[in-house]
């Protein structure tokens, strides 16, 4: 027993990723972590886009399965799970079987290198950006397995729109990625990185986030990026593949209950892996904001209370809102749960004060924190604007974002080559 | 970290691209066709991990499956599956056959027997790390000119395809 604390002590003081220490146990653990975590976040995700959206359009969301709505998400999975699953008579049995799988595959395995701290991600690959794109790049065919094997008209439209959308705004993304990627070479020795751990250190570095490199190149192929991934995530305003006016629900017409929740996850942590791409690749990863400007030990420490201060204080929001509630009691049983997720929100953020903790967890709180705000933007986004219709999609991603991208990177490469030069001269 | 390109993973991935080799073409429905290509196309690109070469298998899956195999499987989805499921699948071409098979065999065991002298006797060390950097020198350096002609083509037959589909341009 004794042996096993020291292991884990041990580990705990060797500041590794688990993947770089080869051990298969602690990876285990973050797989755990990582999957649990991304869970929560794609419930979360689905009770906050009803909460805002409805805010948005003056409406109150889902107000009656607990207090303030917050326990919708669970009874919405639970009336999933107990619906009858459905397959069409003349449906492609095998193929409608795997094409859930193969998206929620797809979306849950690139969080393999997502890197949320220099040490807290389940493995460093020396190609993690283009594993993320590749894997990512797969959910397509599971989509267009889904379209195809549901044999009905909709679906298959859905689908043929999903992938012409997908492969035409992998290429303006791609192009964008590089552009960044080319960015990690301006260093003493000019060689850059495709790994995710590599790629923040490389701006930590350089003092200096991508999105404000060479102004404005890291800017435009950071717009370029943003455009591109909420097509690749099919979400409004690029949401044509599921286009609900148009094709009913596209290409999961078809599926009912738990494959259906299947592609309803799978969309949700697709969209937190590409706003963590765009969160590593432009916006500095897991870097606190201002390291240089507002830099030095004072500053640290400041910055290093910003998560438990933020948990306080939306425990305080809530504690507002437990006075807020009605005193009728018929509400005692809600306004008691929301007293008790306050008190559990408290003594997270009071917890998070404490030094070893506070150290141990800023950089996963700013990472998650910067993947957030690009989760209330899909959420602003589809409030916000209204359908593209498809040439207009097609016109945006061939005529706009390529040529855009295109150049982008030639500047790029011109400019770093100018820098390099004078740097060895 | 301990290397995992231990044999069992080659035999596997291989059983499984011969596997998806097999089906590829004695499936009657295109599309099954088209995913057991790309379940070849993923093994292949396991095989390309084993080799040390992280870059070329991450390439392959970017434009193989996730590509390539896309735009296949968009063109097949189009086709009216009835009709090619009644269409006779082998053309019995037994002569052509049998000589290409006993000629592949014989090259098989040929190697099998003799290859001894063809390969190293050791794998060459591989730092995995820089294996990308590796592959853009050798692009951008020593093969540059037969890059830009392998573009060049690709470029041709770009402009080809819009040419054609495009009746104004």
């Amino acid at each position: 027993m004794g042996q096993v604390v020291q292991y884990i002590q041990s580990y705990l003081d060797s500041n590794q990723t688990p993947g770089a220490a080869g051990n298969i146990f602690w990876m285990l653990v973050y797989i755990m972590l990582v999957f649990t975590g991304l869970s929560i976040a794609v419930i979360a995700m689905n009770w906050l886009e009803r909460k805002i959206l409805a805010h948005m359009q003056v409406r109150l969301g889902p107000m009656r399965v607990g207090p303030h709505g917050l326990l919708q998400p669970i009874a919405d999975a639970i009336k999933l799970l107990l619906k009858e699953d459905i397959m069409p008579a003349e449906a492609d049995g095998a193929i409608f079987w795997c094409a859930p799988l193969i998206v929620v595959l797809a979306a849950f395995t690139v969080f393999v290198v997502v890197p949320f701290g220099p040490t807290h991600a389940i493995t460093d690959m020396n190609i993690g950006i283009l594993f993320m794109l590749g894997v990512s790049s797969l959910s397509v065919l599971g989509i267009v397995m889904a379209g195809w094997a549901s044999n009905s008209h909709y679906p298959l439209m859905g689908a043929l729109r999903s992938s012409a959308q997908m492969i035409s705004y992998e290429v303006a993304m791609g192009l964008a990625v590089i552009s960044a990627i080319l960015m990690t070479s301006l260093n003493a020795s000019g060689t850059g990185t495709l790994s995710m751990i590599g790629i923040v250190e490389a701006q930590q570095a350089q003092g200096e986030w991508f999105i404000f490199k060479f102004f404005p190149l890291g800017l435009i192929a950071f717009f370029i990026f943003a455009v591109a991934m909420v097509a690749e995530t099919n979400r409004a305003p690029f949401d044509l593949a599921e286009a609900e006016s148009e094709l009913t629900a596209g290409f999961h017409t078809e599926y009912s209950g738990f494959r259906w929740s299947l592609f309803f996850l799978a969309e949700y942590s697709a969209m937190i892996a590409v706003s963590s791409i765009a969160v590593t690749l432009w916006l500095g990863g897991w870097l606190r904001p201002f390291p240089h400007w507002l830099g030095g030990t004072t500053w640290d420490l400041i910055f290093s209370f910003v998560p438990g201060a933020t948990f306080l204080f939306l425990a305080a929001i809530t504690f507002f809102n437990v006075i807020r509630m009605p005193k009728h009691p018929y509400f005692r049983i809600q306004t008691i749960g929301l007293a008790g997720f306050a008190v559990a929100l408290a003594i997270i953020g009071l917890i998070l004060f404490v030094p070893d903790v506070r150290v141990r967890v800023q950089d996963i709180f700013w990472f998650t924190a910067k993947v957030a705000g690009f989760m209330y933007l899909y959420i602003w986004y589809r409030g916000t604007f209204p359908r593209y219709r498809f040439d207009q999609l097609m016109k945006i991603g061939w005529k706009v974002l390529l040529p855009v991208g295109l150049g982008v990177l030639l500047l790029t490469a011109g400019v770093g080559l100018v820098q390099q030069n004078l740097w060895h001269q | 970290m301990a290397p995992v390109a231990t044999p069992f993973f080659f035999y596997l991935f291989a059983a499984i691209m011969l596997i998806g080799g097999i089906a590829v073409i004695t499936r009657k429905n295109p599309v099954h066709s088209a995913l057991a290509l790309i379940v070849t196309l993923l093994a292949q690109a396991s095989l390309y991990l084993m080799l040390y070469a992280p870059f070329v298998a991450g390439v392959q899956i970017i434009l193989y499956a996730g590509g390539i195999m896309v735009l296949f499987l968009f063109v097949i989805m189009l086709v009216s599956i009835d009709r090619s499921m009644r269409e006779r699948q082998f053309n019995s071409q037994w002569v052509a056959g049998i000589i290409a098979a006993t000629a592949l065999g014989g090259l098989l065991i040929a190697v099998y027997t003799k290859g001894t002298n063809i390969f190293p006797e050791h794998a060459l060390p591989v730092i995995e790390s820089d294996n990308t950097q590796k592959v853009a020198t050798l692009l951008y350096g020593q093969y540059m000119f037969s890059f830009e002609i392998a573009s060049l083509l690709l470029l041709v037959a770009i402009i080809g395809a819009v040419v054609m589909a495009k009746k104004r341009i």
